[in-house]
């Protein structure tokens, strides 16, 4: 592989790659949060609707959602997406989807008396859910949302396929360009296996120093 | 009013005068499935007096504290404090009548992302409007006050039992209640911790005019700070009067082997 | 909605009935391959020796933290350069099989670990040899968590099936893709592949979880 090869497409993919999982991952997280408390309401309703969202993206192609956004949206709503955003909105939504199950497991795994003496000392639904419930949850979330961060950063790969220039793409450019297909893949693999190993490994800090913040040391292997 | 005799109200003229009441319970009937657990109940408290709820394990006594502080609705009756329902339609108006009412578990349930200084002056700041500043030194105060000035610092987990429930006791008192409900406060303790607590909660029922509604096993402690002892079974109040009577002269054959057992 | 048009919905039917016969071979076939691989990944990390140990424990973990989208391309571009000439639908199966392969040994090795260790001692005391150690005392224990967890990852693998359109493989996603080439309508065939992810994702996951509670407790 050339040196113009791997400057020009590439590093940029990499880059893309990063900023694709980052900006999916930030959506994702928010879907997961707003969508995961919501399904611990007290409203049926709320609970419902926020259920069906779950069942809807956990149930799709994140591909297909991908296209689908893409091609569809322009002729069926009128206004258009840039490939790279109708990307972000496809992971986002279906990710923040399994994450959404992440929180609500996580939120019910806090014992229940937490939330008894929160309604003791009169706070609000909002403020038990954000100075009790979520500071108590978080630590319990942070291994599996690890995986689903991986998942996440797997799935960027499926941007190629809209034409985006991530990692994937270049190495598709840079096979036509060299037709030495086994190195130029061989290397793309592993740079997104480094990727990932950097990724568990920050979600591993991460998770320590959120259980010292609730008196929790972690436990080694914690991340499955 | 009920006329059921095995539900009677406490004995003192006062107590039919609604505007000498802090807490009334109308008729409440709580069931939990098929199992009723209290039953059609009438009983009052007047403002500044200690009640002890007293009965076998499973009489209904805790599910009339979970009713006070809202954790758990009543099926048919009304509660109400100082006149206003204590379940009224709009969720607003709840937090305003719980205002008054705080609460101390058995198993202290402080919050474990907090230290021992915010678990007490949280609630204050953020639920109440005081000043961090205010919240602070009143909270610095109250854990004076139950022996742990100097472990404001310290997360719950570091703490002994005995030390969380005195925690537990500053953080209910920080929100100025005028009524606090303590639900069996020392069955989670090792037994050399028990007698901490119980001077905290007497040197309470002694220097303030905070209303007391107390379920606990400690007859001793019940004898020395109640103005009146309910006895509890299978969901109703069968007898009640002040501590002496009840503890000396007990008139109800279900409350002789009651007392004939825990004592 | 004004854009809809139940007539093209009408002609893309034939195709989406072909594509989804393929959808449902790939899946078949690679879930066995997946569940058959997975075992032997599975036996291989609780080999006697580390020199088995080590090399599957890298072989898994590279191959589940890297993008099976990339992996389809590696086989698809490379075999043929090694001389092995496969179609691309045999290529995408073997792919999505292997895979998924180190998703099923995890379930394996889950299943496994959670038979309590007094098991293995009361076979030793029996002195079973291996084979009906495994057979007739810890698979038919570890199996309850195996089969629910199993079937969340064919869930999943159905939902990557599209990956292979990636590599022209003819399953839903590429056949509405050639639809919409011919006809120039977008909406009608993505849509109602779309809907048919859905509608066949989420009464699996039912059953999935109905099964979960009867054999997990």
């Amino acid at each position: 592989m050339t040196a113009g090869l791997w400057t020009h497409w590439v590093l940029p993919g990499i880059w893309i790659t990063v900023q694709l999982t980052l900006y999916s991952a930030a959506l994702a997280t928010a879907v997961a949060f707003a969508v995961g408390t919501a399904r611990t309401h007290s409203s049926r309703f709320v609970r419902f609707l926020a259920g069906l969202y779950t069942e809807i993206f956990r149930g799709t192609s994140a591909l297909v959602l991908m296209f689908w956004l893409f091609f569809v949206m322009p002729s069926l709503f009128g206004w258009a997406l840039v490939p790279m955003w109708a990307a972000v909105l496809a992971l986002g939504l279906s990710y923040g989807a399994y994450g959404a199950e992440v929180v609500r497991g996580a939120l019910n795994s806090v014992a229940p008396a937490q939330r008894e003496a929160g309604i003791a000392l009169n706070f609000s639904p909002w403020q038990r859910m954000r100075l009790i419930l979520l500071p108590q949850a978080v630590p319990e979330m942070i291994p599996p949302f690890s995986n689903l961060l991986i998942e996440l950063l797997k799935g960027t790969a499926l941007v190629s396929l809209l034409g985006v220039a991530d990692v994937s793409f270049a190495a598709y450019l840079v096979r036509l360009a060299t037709q030495d297909s086994a190195r130029i893949y061989s290397v793309t693999l592993v740079i997104y296996f480094v990727l990932a190993f950097v990724l568990a490994r920050g979600m591993r800090a991460l998770e320590r120093r959120t259980k010292v913040g609730i008196g929790i040391t972690a436990t080694p292997g914690g991340a499955r | 009013m009920s006329a059921d005799i095995s539900t009677p109200e406490i004995p003192d003229p006062k107590a039919t005068d609604p505007a000498g009441e802090l807490i009334r319970f109308d008729n409440v009937t709580k069931r939990f499935g098929k199992n009723t657990v209290l039953d059609d109940l009438c009983f009052s408290v007047r403002p500044g007096k200690h009640v002890t709820l007293i009965g076998p394990s499973g009489s209904g006594k805790t599910t009339i504290l979970r009713l006070l502080m809202t954790l758990v609705k009543p099926d048919e009756g009304v509660i109400t404090i100082n006149g206003d329902r204590l379940f009224p339609a709009d969720s607003k108006h709840v937090r305003e009548v719980r205002k008054n009412i705080g609460m101390v578990f058995q198993q202290f349930n402080l919050f474990p992302n907090m230290n021992v200084l915010r678990n007490v002056t949280e609630a204050p700041v953020k639920v109440l409007g005081l000043s961090k500043d205010e919240a602070e030194e009143r909270g610095r105060e109250l854990l004076d006050l139950v022996g742990l000035g100097d472990r404001c610092g310290a997360k719950p987990t570091q703490l002994s039992g005995g030390q969380q429930q005195r925690v537990a006791i500053a953080r209910a008192l920080a929100m100025r209640p005028k009524i606090l409900l303590l639900d069996e406060v020392t069955s989670a303790l090792d037994p050399e911790l028990v007698a901490g607590v119980l001077d905290v909660l007497r040197d309470i029922a002694r220097t303030t005019d905070i209303t007391m509604v107390c379920v606990t096993h400690e007859m001793n402690f019940a004898r020395d700070i109640s103005d009146d002892v309910l006895m509890f079974d299978a969901g109703k109040v069968i007898e009640s009067g002040p501590p002496e009577k009840i503890f000396s002269e007990p008139e109800h054959e279900r409350t002789r082997e009651f007392l004939g057992a825990v004592l | 909605m004004n854009n809809w048009d139940w007539s093209a919905v009408a002609d893309f039917m034939p195709r989406f009935w072909d594509g989804l016969l393929l959808t449902l071979q790939v899946l078949v076939l690679g879930s066995l391959l997946s569940f058959t691989l997975g075992l032997v990944w599975a036996i291989g990390f609780r080999a006697p020796t580390r020199f088995v140990r080590w090399p599957v424990n890298v072989i898994t973990e590279f191959i589940r933290n890297t993008p099976l989208l990339v992996q389809l391309f590696f086989f698809f571009f490379v075999l043929p350069e090694w001389g092995v000439q496969f179609s691309g639908l045999t290529t995408g199966t073997i792919a999505i099989g292997l895979h998924y392969s180190t998703y099923t040994a995890q379930v394996y090795r889950a299943g496994i670990d959670a038979v309590p260790p007094g098991q293995w001692e009361a076979a030793t005391a029996l002195s079973l040899p291996a084979g009906r150690t495994w057979m007739a005392v810890i698979l038919p224990q570890a199996i309850r968590r195996i089969v629910p967890a199993l079937g969340n990852y064919v869930i999943s693998m159905l939902k990557d099936t599209p990956l292979l359109a990636g590599i022209s493989v003819l399953e839903m996603l590429q056949q509405s893709r050639l639809e919409s080439a011919a006809t120039f309508q977008y909406t009608e065939p993505l849509t109602v592949v779309g809907i048919a992810f859905i509608l066949i994702a989420y009464p699996a996951s039912l059953l999935m979880r109905a099964l979960e509670r009867r054999l997990v407790r």
